[in-house]
């Protein structure tokens, strides 16, 4: 096998492209990899494409992406796009897939910066053609320019207000917004209003989305308690709970979001310490001040750790890569530490306004932890809550126990999108702490990888 | 045997709630006496529940022919003793020969199993094999074929042992570590990280942490904790009944009733017994890829969703120990060496017997913890 | 309705999808594209054979799914259209073998 490579940082959002290029400024061998064929990540997802020119509607955060972009296509990386990684072991071995071929190469050093998925919402209907989470038509935004006419936006989160801003600012007609921040939400959030003083651009920019939404002619209903999706063979519209009176929408296209969580498979798949996040409602990886994981040599930068938003994700990179630079000594200590000292400063002023943006958007139980039988908690495999409780009636007492007794999180998107909802719905029925229900052990590949492409593993090790 | 059982001293301490753990106890449940199954994480947690589920007379050491050949019978009667078919598929298993030497090697096995008195093994012409394995690569000549031999549901099949268990009255205690063993007159008592157990019976079923508690009382064996690792694709059409393996190199290859196949053989990871920690090997599974897919070429284009690697106890001589223990009233079961799930049925019927009777009808000797050297100056009283 | 946004004039590739033939905008990934050309059910589940279609748009849910060029399994989200590709849906277990694969298997 090759000589160990200095740096490999696995994503390019934020967290990924800032840490490349801090790696590759100090003169470590840096190689870059990311599945999208662009840098930018989600967040600032085909932002090369959309510099000229400028579209007005995907507004002002998403062009702070522009310079961090340009800075990262300059510097001296080695960056594949296209790439998906399936393994990272212990001692930093990882694997990859490119055009249908293989690779493994080992590093000194990983920066894993996979950042955020958005959270499962599992409602009734969730799974119908039509149904698509907000992030997904935000996607379709940025990447081809298409947007969908007369969608339901239903949801609750920094994005759901964006996005139907993005919406309006692109002319696209909305049908309705559902808002489903619960009212408890706004008291239990005013405490933490002080602290949050130094986000304040961020909280104003966040009243401007949804100021000008209520002014706006799309309807804006909130103080939903509960939803349901309509449809047999594709979704044809929506019914919500709002002061104890189930009220019907008709539509073709509903578009969900409640928050977003950290991509933690690839980091808990090897081995990384975990803890579950109660305030956010998620796990979280367990991280040093370098953003170091509980493995020598593995960071954990950005979301892809615990949500902290795009801007900290930017400065955790630079902070996790200067951590990195200085375990293979292409930096003393010192030097780190003086490098960093600007980045820390602003990230804990960029923190500050976690606690109310985490308290105001948590999203209520009843949608992360079903209730209704007949709900799909595992999308891939069809599992549903009656399933689930009647695995744990029979003794199943965890999410690892469910995939033996039934399947659930075993198909295709390995537990993406039913693990948190598996494990929270696990711990609500044993009433036991969701830390001691746990989550999945996740098994590589971390993508399902083609028997073909595992069988040719290095069979071109020279390119 | 005692007529107080309470919730810590009982007839019987199993320790181990695998396949054979289960099925000790639950053999001897049905005898009336009260066990505990003492299980250090949960019941299934390792090689029992994570296995490839092969139920296979084929190619086995002759010592333990005569072991599969009673469990075969007790698996196509799984029902009736655990109240549900574990999934068990009777399908037949193949090893195939891919060269004519290895078709020869086939041949001369089959003659030495029908000396033995066995002839469950029947060879296989290049026809059979093609309209028993639809797909398979032209190059492979024939092979050998076991009806009646086919594969279960691990995990589904510990459950059922243990629900069964339950209904007779077997206590388990899950999530609990021994932390030694000691003995006051005849009784042995078992200290765990918060409970005592006391039992006059101790049967040690332990699997590949069997070698720590054989230590414990003195007999400590050569087992090497080892990783066999797996994989499995996303489901498929159904084109395959039989559970494949081959004679030149290492595969098991089978497809379960959901679509999903699965591909093992013999390539092994790395095993961390005292953190359940495991480490996949990329190098070996890209080896049992390509073995599957110069096989089955077909399977090209499947897709790999998941890998992992069971924790299994290896004995040197690749056969399991199945014992009276040198001190008096101590059981032994373990180290299957990565072929023990089907022996589970009768394994559990022989330590039963060897518990009430203090011997069994099955041809036991070669399974004797004797085999290896005791720790010279032991703290148990030895038997006489 | 998905509406292109792109009002100046675009280059257009053709695909053919359960061998129909659609005119979509060169460059889109292939879910978007099909997405516009009114495709609203790209595959069925495997255990209800019920219909799905995209959902995430960011490869990780897997229901956006299609035999794209004979390849069963592709994420329609991840791929970028190609002039004369041929798509396909996937129907739950029907997964991975071809058309030729099944004729050699008789099933």
């Amino acid at each position: 096998m090759r000589d160990p490579i200095d740096i490999i940082v696995i994503g390019t959002g934020p967290a990924g492209m800032a840490a490349s290029q801090v790696a590759a400024k100090q003169g470590a061998k840096t190689l870059v990899l990311d599945e999208q064929s662009s840098p930018g990540g989600q967040i600032f997802r085909a932002i090369e494409a959309n510099e000229n020119p400028k579209r007005d509607e995907l507004g002002e955060s998403y062009y702070k992406g522009s310079q961090l972009t340009r800075t990262f296509r300059n510097s001296n990386i080695h960056y594949l796009p296209d790439t998906s990684v399936w393994q990272l072991s212990k001692d930093r071995e990882l694997s990859y897939s490119r055009n249908g071929a293989a690779q493994t190469v080992t590093a000194k050093q990983v920066i894993i910066a996979t950042g955020a998925q958005e959270r499962p919402m599992p409602v009734s209907g969730w799974t119908l053609p039509g149904v698509m989470t907000i992030g997904a038509a935000q996607i379709l935004l940025k990447t081809s320019n298409t947007g969908i006419k007369d969608a339901i936006f239903v949801g609750s989160g920094p994005l759901f207000y964006l996005a139907v801003h993005q919406y309006m600012a692109a002319g696209i007609p909305v049908k309705a917004a559902i808002d489903l921040t619960p009212k408890i939400n706004y008291l239990r959030a005013i405490p933490h209003l002080p602290g949050a003083w130094s986000g304040l651009s961020h909280l104003i920019e966040g009243w401007r989305w949804k100021r000008e939404i209520v002014k706006s002619e799309i309807p804006l209903i909130s103080g939903v308690k509960n939803i349901r999706i309509t449809g047999e063979d594709a979704a044809t519209g929506i019914e919500y709970l709002k002061n104890e009176k189930w009220t019907r929408l008709d539509g073709q296209h509903i578009l969900l979001h409640q928050g977003i969580v950290p991509n933690i498979n690839i980091s808990l798949a090897a081995g990384c310490d975990g803890h579950w996040n109660e305030k956010q409602a998620c796990w979280a990886i367990e991280v040093d001040s370098w953003f170091q994981s509980s493995i020598p040599g593995i960071f954990v930068a950005g979301d892809g750790a615990s949500i902290r938003g795009g801007t900290a994700a930017e400065l955790c990179g630079r902070i996790a890569a200067l951590g990195a630079l200085a375990q293979i000594g292409k930096i003393t200590d010192k030097e780190r530490n003086r490098l960093a000292k600007p980045y820390r400063h602003k990230l804990s002023t960029e923190l500050k306004i976690r606690p109310f943006l985490d308290t105001l958007f948590k999203p209520a139980d009843n949608f992360r932890i079903p209730k209704q039988d007949d709900i799909v908690v595992c999308r891939c495999e069809e599992i549903t809550v009656a399933q689930i409780r009647e695995a744990v009636k029979s003794g199943c007492v965890g999410p690892n126990q469910l995939k033996s007794f039934s399947r659930c999180g075993m198909g295709p998107c390995q537990g993406r999108f039913c693990g948190l909802t598996v494990t929270e719905l696990i711990a609500d029925i044993l009433n036991k702490p969701v830390n001691d229900v746990g989550y999945y052990r996740l098994r590589p590949p971390i993508k399902p990888l083609l028997l073909q492409e595992l069988a040719n593993l290095n069979s071109d090790a020279e390119k | 045997m005692f007529s107080t059982a309470n919730d810590r001293v009982v007839d019987t301490i199993v320790i181990g709630g695998g396949i054979h753990g289960c099925s000790t106890a639950l053999h001897l449940a049905k005898h009336g006496m009260s066990v505990i199954v003492i299980e250090k994480d949960y019941a299934g947690r390792h090689a029992s529940g994570v296995n490839a589920g092969g139920i296979r007379r084929l190619g086995r050491h002759f010592s333990e022919i005569p072991l599969a050949a009673v469990s075969s019978q007790m698996w196509h009667e799984i029902e009736d003793l655990v109240d549900d078919d574990c999934g068990f598929v009777p399908s037949c298993q193949i090893k195939v020969a891919e060269t004519k030497e290895q078709l020869e090697q086939l041949k001369t096995r089959a003659e030495q199993v029908r000396d033995l008195g066995f002839h469950h093994e029947q060879i296989i012409d290049i026809e059979t094999l093609r309209e028993r394995l639809p797909g398979i690569s032209p190059h492979c000549l024939g092979g050998m074929i076991v009806e009646g031999d086919g594969s279960a549901n691990p995990f589904r099949t510990v459950r059922a042992f243990r629900k069964k268990c339950i209904e007779l009255g077997v206590q388990f205690r899950e999530g609990l570590k021994v932390r030694n063993i000691r003995k006051n007159g005849n009784i042995w008592s078992i200290q765990t990280c918060n409970t005592l157990f006391e039992a006059p019976n101790l049967v040690n079923c332990a699997g590949a942490w069997g070698g720590k508690i054989s230590a414990m009382l003195d007999e400590p064996v050569p087992i090497e904790a080892r990783a066999p690792m797996l994989m499995i694709t996303s489901r498929m059409p159904h084109f395959i009944s039989p559970v494949v393996g081959l004679q030149g190199r290492t595969l098991s290859f089978k497809q379960f009733d959901n679509g999903t196949v699965m591909i093992g053989g013999g390539h092994e990871g790395r095993a961390n017994p005292e953190t359940n920690e495991t480490q996949l090997d990329y190098e070996g599974l890209a080896t049992s890829a390509r073995t599957a897919t110069a096989i089955f070429p077909i399977i090209q284009k499947a897709r790999i969703v998941r890998s992992w690697a069971g924790i299994e106890g290896m004995m040197p001589d690749k056969i399991p120990v199945i014992s009276l223990s040198r001190n008096e009233g101590v059981y032994h079961a373990f180290g299957f060496s990565a072929h023990g799930f089907q022996l589970g049925p009768v394994g559990g019927k022989i330590m039963s017997d060897l518990v009430l009777e203090g011997k069994s009808e099955l041809p036991i000797t070669p399974f004797s913890i004797e085999r290896f050297p005791a720790n010279g100056n032991s703290a148990f009283s030895r038997i006489t | 309705m998905f509406i292109s946004l792109n009002d100046d004039q675009v280059e257009m590739v053709t695909v053919f999808f359960e061998d129909r033939e659609l005119s979509v905008r060169k460059g889109l990934p292939i879910a978007a594209a099909l997405l516009e050309a009114g495709v609203a059910h790209f595959r069925n589940a495997p255990v209800t054979g019920a219909a799905r279609a995209p959902f995430c748009m960011m490869g990780i849910c897997f229901d956006c799914v299609l035999i794209i060029d004979g390849m069963p399994n592709q994420q329609s989200c991840m791929v970028e259209v190609r002039d004369g590709m041929r798509l396909a849906r996937q129907s739950g277990l029907a997964d991975v073998m071809s058309g030729s694969d099944k004729e050699q298997l008789s099933i």
